[in-house]
């Protein structure tokens, strides 16, 4: 029993990065911006975060590292592909790639280093509760953030005017904006709250999960998360379950290994990218439906003028 | 006092000047009617009066004082809304909340769907303030644009074309909430190019062609025909109708049933026509209520009907994928020209392709030589305007791209041509060449159907008349014995009931 | 202040002009972080630009590496073009590094050993099929469940290389390999052969040359090749035309997969002669640079791919020559992709100098 417990804790540390991130790509979208460099961005943000978790000791400064980081990064994106109009795909996939090869050339110096050791986080009395205390209540400060942000997020979209502007403004830029409001620097502003989140999913893989720095940390949660906002058809709430969801399967790999099943562990690894396209698959089945919750203007390119 | 004076307006872009020293005065009160063809400067002059758009040098003057907006949202707070031609509406929110994104900040949601409330039952225009706009009718979301525009008790009234979408009957409805809200001291801006609604509706007109102003009358004193000559130069010339000889049918339509296959669209009910060669049927009807998908179903972009349900000469085609039906001879002119019709980035050579297969050689290959040639050809017999073969489809103007395209598929000496909205957005000379080329084409043989919004086309063109309504599809009937009434009933889809139905019609949306 | 004014017709001038520009600026800035890292600047930019092109056997390097670069770009030039957009040519690479050297091993260990590079082709064919079968899947998933092609090839991409790892560490692994994760060499009679004595140089770059050519056809002056770019332009018109999505969908896939497969295979079969973890260092994601920096245009690839095997050349011999670290190579290229998107408005765009009248507020618009 205390073994499903430790497992579902684990799945909550494991889905935490995931979340953030997907959670960021939500805001993204929601005003209509496809941002494929939540990849790259989460590299950067991993080898800022550790950083500075090095230089000063501080979980906090490490997150606020990866989230000007990330910022900073998607601001980038976000110049390019809302005013000077450049593929979302391809501008997207240029962040993946230069923050792929810029965080391996600065992570060099930080490879084999390692942080102080992580403070044991426990909520008083909760932890103490059978079961319940050593699965939900033993997780770092991030991941009950992570859950108050999913909570934060939700209300904002959903119950405040700035929420519907930008949900408007994911629907129909050309409505928005012939209605007078500030269609691109809504977008910009939603890009980088994305990529600040992506940020600090990226700090806190790298030193809070792992805790540690190497190329290719993030090893595709960057593309999970992107998965996951279509998985949760477009709604906080869902993108967290499907955080959590993403964390156990990826959970499941050692939980079968140190069961001694006989399948080579490469072949486990495979198992959070296989389940990842099955999932797509089975939510992406009905056209219609995704029709309905895709913000309209996903992807396409707005030009004020026309 | 004036409530909108513009003295020597002018706004030059890098190609055109788009409007050259125009003047323009409205009294409080006033409806006042901005007649012009496509190109003219409408929507230019508006945009500077709304502030989207900044003139060049003198600004307009609003209430005596000079109009410094330099935004909508500026100009909404000094009393001057807009509704546009192409709503600015979001299909997933509520009616409410599309309101509520049209106003400043200072009201709460609650507090706007109240109002609405009131609103509505002043002017008489129905919104459900709860509904999802998606489910609404045009012309209910046309309301919901007026009811945005009312709430910000506005003194200046802008309206670009607002009658497009609406059924007769529906258009009178409008005039009497205009002229209400006239008499409370609101002036209107009436856009539009349909003479006999502004003689009907507007006190005062001011006719723009090529950006200038080229004559400031009263409506209620002039002619149709003294109107489209400030209009366009000159009287277009009357088309040759001869009269009809039909021959064998040509396309069949029975029950063709289709669910609509987009979240947002018209299912079909059970439709059934006959088109022969020799005759030209139109089909009436106010857009959204499935032309669009029976286009489809006829031109086979949409091969989910029955293979029995449309008939080309007998044979079944209901599966048939557009080439196929190209091959029997059944030829398709779709409403949007960039990016259906024609590939905008491509050359108009490479756009013959697209429903033109003459140039290909064997195995496939592109001759690129007869392409051009066959583009020129088409550009030369249809008068189209372009910088020659190689010119881009999206460098051409509207009109002269409907020429192509229309051209292109005359060309191919069909034997049922198929033409959705042949003259939307197209320039008068256009589009008279146009329609005289479509005659042409049935005097020949050819078995035309034109579905068209513009009733007055579609009484100019057809031989007879079929109505659209939400799907299903009403008789024909023979164009010498229908009436814009008649018509506008049946386009609530009342034309299988009876006298009864007048009054319902009369309160229908 | 400057301002970006549309123009009335996209300039061709500055279609070509645009990689030139973008990768002038690279240089800048290459230029100035070797200066931050304590290098000399020339030396270190002779080093990309320079050096891999200072002799024979420097330029059949070259080539060498350019050689999958152009194929794996070549197969997603047509991809994009049809508005697919296949991410996961690596993982399509590395399946077919994985089907050639399957049929390598298979033929020697079934005995059949005949002249050298006889069997070659035979190792090529099992490495198109294999890309296409991985590059199929993701067809699959989209033409059955309409899950984005994006996700699906990237997420196969994790997959290949883990199935890669698996087959090295584990079933394939040589048994008189001291334990290291590798497959017996493979027999003479699989290799590609060099194209003369002394050079690693295969026959595979002309395979790439002839490629060069068929593509160009088929782009510019084949049925097919127009449906598809219909397609990827206006799907409207694809529909309207009769053009079946279906068709251009299952078409740009697997010769896109087929492409990065023959790449991979060439790899195996040629440089590497044996399969182990390190097959491609990432030639899927750089051919997709490639393909961009190329313009989507088979002569616009042959050039980028030169210039992109030139980097990674160069970030080798700056390693070892000036202890430059080798990540560098994956900024520039990363770099010149962004740099070439931002240069690539000036296609669309006419940048202004408005004066400084511009910040006292009195704006004309």
């Amino acid at each position: 029993m205390n073994e499903f417990a430790l497992l579902l804790a684990a799945t909550i540390a494991s889905g935490t990065t995931v979340a953030l991130a997907g959670l960021g790509l939500l805001l993204n979208e929601k005003a209509g911006v496809l941002n494929l460099g939540a990849e790259g961005m989460m590299l950067l943000a991993a080898v800022a975060g550790f950083a500075a978790a090095l230089a000063t000791g501080s979980d906090l400064m490490a997150f606020g590292a990866g989230a000007l980081v990330g910022g900073l990064a998607a601001a980038v994106f976000g110049v390019l592909v809302i005013w000077l109009n450049t593929n979302q795909y391809a501008t997207g996939l240029a962040l993946s790639l230069f923050g792929a090869g810029l965080s391996a050339f600065i992570g060099q110096a930080y490879t084999g280093k390692k942080l102080q050791d992580q403070v044991i986080h426990e909520v008083p009395i909760l932890s103490d509760l059978p079961f319940v205390g050593d699965a939900f209540f033993k997780q770092h400060p991030m991941a009950y953030v992570t859950v108050a942000m999913v909570v934060l997020c939700a209300w904002f979209l959903y119950r405040t005017r700035a929420g519907l502007v930008l949900r408007s403004v994911g629907e129909s830029p050309e409505s928005a904006h012939a209605l007078g409001y500030p269609v691109r620097w809504i977008r910009l502003a939603a890009v980088v709250a994305g990529g600040a989140l992506c940020g600090v999913a990226g700090a806190f893989l790298s030193v809070v999960y792992a805790p540690m720095w190497v190329e290719g940390l993030v090893a595709g949660r960057g593309w999970i998360a992107l998965a996951l906002t279509t998985f949760a058809t477009w709604r906080p709430g869902r993108v967290l379950l499907g955080a959590y969801l993403f964390g156990g399967v990826t959970m499941l790999q050692f939980t079968l290994q140190g069961m001694g099943v006989q399948i080579a562990s490469q072949l486990l690894a495979m198992l959070p990218y296989v389940a990842t396209i099955v999932v797509l698959a089975l939510i992406s089945r009905n056209p219609l439906w995704i029709r309905i919750n895709m913000p309209a203007s996903l992807g396409r390119p707005f030009h004020p003028g026309a | 006092m004036l409530r909108l004076e513009l003295e020597n307006i002018s706004k030059q872009y890098p190609a055109v000047k788009a409007n050259d020293r125009v003047s323009l005065r409205v009294q409080p009160g006033e409806i006042h009617a901005v007649l012009g063809e496509n190109g003219a400067g409408k929507s230019t002059l508006m945009k500077i009066i709304y502030g989207a758009v900044r003139p060049d040098e003198v600004t307009p003057r609003f209430n005596a004082q000079t109009l410094q907006a330099a935004s909508p949202a500026a100009a909404r707070a000094l009393g001057i809304s807009m509704v546009y031609q192409h709503f600015s509406l979001f299909d997933t929110l509520t009616a409410a909340e599309n309101v509520w994104l049209g106003l400043d900040r200072s009201q709460s949601l609650a507090e706007v769907s109240r109002r609405i409330g009131e609103v509505a039952s002043v002017y008489g225009l129905d919104v459900d303030p709860q509904r999802p706009v998606h489910t609404l009718s045009v012309g209910e979301r046309q309301r919901v644009e007026i009811v945005r525009a009312l709430l910000t008790n506005p003194q200046l009234l802008i309206l670009d074309e607002p009658t497009s979408v609406l059924t007769p009957q529906a258009v009178d409805r409008l005039f009497v909430t205009l002229r209400q809200l006239a008499a409370g001291g609101c002036s209107i801006l009436y856009i539009s190019h349909k003479l006999d609604e502004i003689r009907a509706l507007c006190h005062h007109c001011t006719v723009l062609r090529g950006g200038r102003v080229t004559g400031e009358v009263d409506p209620t004193q002039e002619t149709n025909a003294s109107l489209s000559r400030l209009m366009i130069g000159a009287e277009p010339p009357p088309l040759q109708h001869r009269p009809a000889a039909p021959g064998e049918v040509a396309l069949e339509v029975r029950g063709l049933t289709l669910a609509s296959d987009t979240p947002f669209g018209t299912a079909l009910d059970d439709i059934s026509l006959q088109l022969r060669r020799g005759e030209i049927v139109g089909i009436a009807g106010v857009s959204g209520n499935g032309q669009q998908e029976l286009m489809a179903a006829l031109s086979g972009e949409d091969v989910r009907a029955d293979a029995d349900a449309v008939r080309l000469f007998g044979a079944p085609v209901g599966r048939a994928g557009p080439r196929a039906r190209r091959e029997q001879g059944l030829h398709f002119v779709p409403e949007e020209r960039l990016g259906r019709g024609a590939v905008p980035t491509m050359s108009l050579a490479h756009n013959t392709l697209l429903t033109r297969g003459e140039a290909l050689g064997r195995a496939g290959w592109l001759r690129t030589g007869a392409m051009r040639a066959q583009a020129a050809a088409l550009i030369e017999r249809f008068k189209v305007k372009a910088g020659g073969p190689q010119a881009p489809a999206r460098s051409l103007s509207g009109g002269n791209l409907q020429k192509f395209i229309v051209g292109r598929e005359i060309d191919a000496r069909p034997r049922v041509l198929v033409v959705s909205q042949p003259t939307w957005g197209v320039d008068v000379g256009a589009a008279s060449q146009i329609r005289a080329e479509l005659l042409a084409l049935r005097d020949a043989g050819c078995a035309v159907l034109v579905v068209s919004e513009e009733l007055e086309e579609l009484f100019e063109l057809s031989d007879r008349l079929h109505v659209i309504a939400r799907g299903r599809l009403s008789p024909s009937v023979p164009v010498a014995q229908a009436t814009v009434e008649q018509i506008g009933l049946w386009m609530s889809g009342l034309w299988d009931a009876g006298p009864a139905a007048t009054e319902t019609a009369a309160a229908a949306p | 202040m400057l301002r970006l004014e549309p123009r009335a017709q996209p300039s061709m001038a500055m279609s070509l002009a645009s990689p030139l520009i973008a990768l002038a600026l690279t240089a800048v800035i290459a230029a100035l972080l070797f200066v931050a890292l304590g290098k000399d600047p020339v030396r270190g930019l002779s080093m990309f630009f320079f050096e891999p092109l200072n002799g024979l056997r420097p330029v059949t390097e070259v080539l060498l590496k350019a050689t999958p670069l152009v194929l794996c770009a070549l197969g997603l030039a047509v991809c994009y073009r049809s508005n697919v957009w296949n991410i996961g040519a690596e993982g399509q690479l590395l399946l077919g590094a994985i089907a050639g050297g399957g049929m390598a091993l298979w033929l020697a260990e079934s005995g059949f050993i005949g002249p050298r590079g006889a069997y070659a082709p035979l190792v090529l064919a099992a490495g198109v099929l294999g890309g296409m079968l991985w590059a199929g899947l993701t067809a699959l998933l989209r033409d059955r469940f309409n899950a984005s092609e994006i996700l699906v090839s990237l997420m196969l991409v994790y997959v290949a290389q883990q199935l890669l790892n698996y087959l090295v560490f584990g079933p394939w692994k040589d048994p008189r390999g001291f334990n290291f994760p590798q497959t017996p060499t493979f027999d003479a009679s699989t290799w590609l052969l060099p194209i003369a004595r002394g050079m690693r140089l295969h026959w595979g770059a002309v395979v790439a040359l002839v490629a060069i050519v068929v593509f160009w056809i088929f782009l510019f002056r084949s049925w097919r090749g127009y449906q598809l770019q219909v397609g990827g332009l206006a799907p409207a018109a694809a529909r309207y035309a009769g053009f079946s999505s279906r068709q251009a969908l299952w078409t740009a896939l697997l010769i896109s997969g087929g492409m990065a497969g023959l790449a991979g295979a060439m790899e195996a079969a040629g440089p590497l002669r044996q399969l182990t973890p390190h097959v491609s260092t990432g030639y899927g994601f750089t051919a997709i640079i490639v393909a961009f920096v190329g313009r989507l245009h088979p002569l616009g690839i042959l050039l980028a791919g030169i210039l992109l095997s030139m980097l990674l050349i160069g970030g080798e011999l700056a390693q070892s020559r000036i202890g430059l670290p080798n990540a560098l190579t994956g900024v520039f290229q990363g770099l010149l992709l962004f740099l070439l998107l931002a240069c690539d408005t000036l296609i669309a765009h006419r940048v202004r100098w408005q004066g400084w009248r511009a910040l006292s507020g009195r704006t004309v618009q």
